[in-house]
């Protein structure tokens, strides 16, 4: 469009808590959780969870909540984004990075430069491995220091704070790797397939 | 083998657009909808819902999501807005908008939470406060296009006076034997009041609700610890977790630890 209209008598009521070198373009920061899922809060027991990783349709390996609270525990403090315009600052989370998880299936590199993460409920979100390694992601089951709650993804979810949140698919239970990108579930409803907040990736074509 | 061109057309941006504020209708104490002029309009989805972005003197910017509570048949948009005290872009909108202010939008969004008369199965909807700007968009598009699709609303307002679209609600079951409208009011009735008076529960939901076996397609909208608890309810009812869709705002009301 050719101008932008000014909003007579608008100002602003929530710049002084916005810093501008951590709030990405069209967000707020919020002190509350807020959540925003497609259906109902999956209740999945941790006795009745696990995590399959699978690569070209075969099975690389299985974790029990057990076997999966025995691998290497990382702790992070980082900022979040969501797509609905809030941001919060410094939140704590703990869990298994992917350069963790690959280890422990004895694979040096990524298998394959995709993956999509499925999840309880049937949410999926797909990514590139290049923006899960190098510590840049993780599956966490801690929210400062605390079990997740089902509400905000547990008992496990994706962490991948450099992207829009919903890239942090909650209820996790199937990392498929894949040569090729295929859309997930917001992808394939037009959202943008990357969602770099820094560049306000929201929508398809942003 | 066929190979096919990845990214033959780069997808098209979803652009900002300019609306006038053609109308301002007062809904509740707390609550108006504007209607909105916006001529290069593609069409919408009954559930679908715009993003709009106000610019201050300075620069500054600030978005907000709203539902679309008109109809794909209505020629002016509307949307219908809550106050939100510590909001930036709602007492705006509510304090200080006039018919004929310009502000930026871009639409529709999101292919989910939608529902047209082509859907099949009953129309189950459940909505709290001003969640029922987005369900109201697919009774209206029903009411518009006349369709008889078996429908229910159970909406949770705080007052009698907190109800939005009443009237409007009101006529359109009276004249449609297969709408059916259930309201409760949770913190203040009027006398005489026939309706339920507590929060949307199991039993409610129970005794209301078209069953699983009807296969009937169910929206929530409305406050977080409502949709949490409706959407809860509903799956131990036996409804398949993909019949059930939902939009949830606001505080979370002590689900974050």
């Amino acid at each position: 469009m050719d101008s932008t209209p000014i909003s007579r008598g608008f100002t602003s009521r929530r710049q002084e808590l916005t810093s501008k070198n951590r709030t990405p373009p069209g967000q707020y920061v919020t002190a509350d959780f807020p959540v925003l899922s497609a259906g109902p809060t999956p209740q999945t027991k941790v006795e009745d969870w696990t995590l399959a990783l699978q690569l070209g349709g075969s099975l690389l390996r299985k974790w029990s909540w057990a076997e999966f609270e025995a691998l290497p525990q990382t702790t992070i403090k980082t900022d979040i984004h969501c797509v609905t315009k809030w941001s919060k600052l410094d939140t704590t989370w703990r869990g298994v990075t992917f350069d963790d998880l690959l280890k422990a299936v004895g694979l040096a590199a990524p298998p394959a430069p995709y993956v999509m993460a499925h999840c309880d409920g049937g949410y999926s979100t797909n990514l590139p491995l290049a923006d899960l390694v190098d510590g840049k992601g993780m599956i966490v089951t801690r929210y400062e220091d605390l079990p997740i709650p089902p509400a905000h993804g547990g008992p496990a979810r994706l962490l991948v704070p450099h992207l829009y949140f919903w890239k942090s698919g909650k209820w996790v239970r199937r990392l498929r790797f894949m040569e090729e990108d295929e859309h997930g579930f917001w992808e394939s409803l037009g959202y943008h397939n990357y969602g770099n907040p820094w560049k306000e990736q929201r929508y398809d074509g942003d | 083998m066929t190979v096919i061109e990845a990214s033959a057309t780069p997808p098209r941006r979803l652009a900002w657009q300019l609306a006038e504020v053609r109308e301002i209708a007062v809904e509740t104490p707390r609550v108006k909808s504007l209607l909105l002029h916006v001529p290069a309009w593609q069409g919408h989805l009954p559930g679908q819902h715009v993003d709009i972005r106000l610019t201050a003197e300075d620069g500054y910017q600030a978005q907000h999501s709203y539902s679309i509570a008109s109809p794909p048949e209505d020629e002016l948009l509307a949307l219908t807005v809550e106050l939100v005290d510590d909001g930036e872009v709602s007492p705006y909108l509510i304090d200080n908008v006039r018919a004929g202010d310009q502000f930026e939008l871009r639409g529709p969004i999101g292919g989910y939470f939608v529902w047209t008369i082509a859907t099949e199965g009953p129309l189950c909807l459940i909505a709290g406060g001003s969640g029922i700007a987005p369900l109201a968009a697919m009774l209206r598009h029903r009411a518009r296009r006349k369709d008889r699709t078996p429908a229910l609303l159970v909406y949770s307002s705080r007052t009698l006076e907190d109800i939005i679209y009443r009237e409007e609600l009101e006529t359109m079951a009276q004249r449609d034997s297969n709408l059916r409208l259930v309201n409760t009011l949770t913190r203040k009735q009027p006398e005489g009041w026939t309706g339920y008076r507590r929060r949307i529960d199991k039993a409610m939901l129970a005794e209301v609700a078209f069953p699983p076996e009807q296969d009937p397609k169910i929206f929530i909208c409305g406050p977080t610890p409502l949709v949490e608890d409706a959407s809860r309810f509903l799956v131990e009812l036996g409804h398949p977790f993909p019949t059930i869709k939902t939009e949830r705002f606001g505080p979370t009301g002590g689900l974050a630890s």
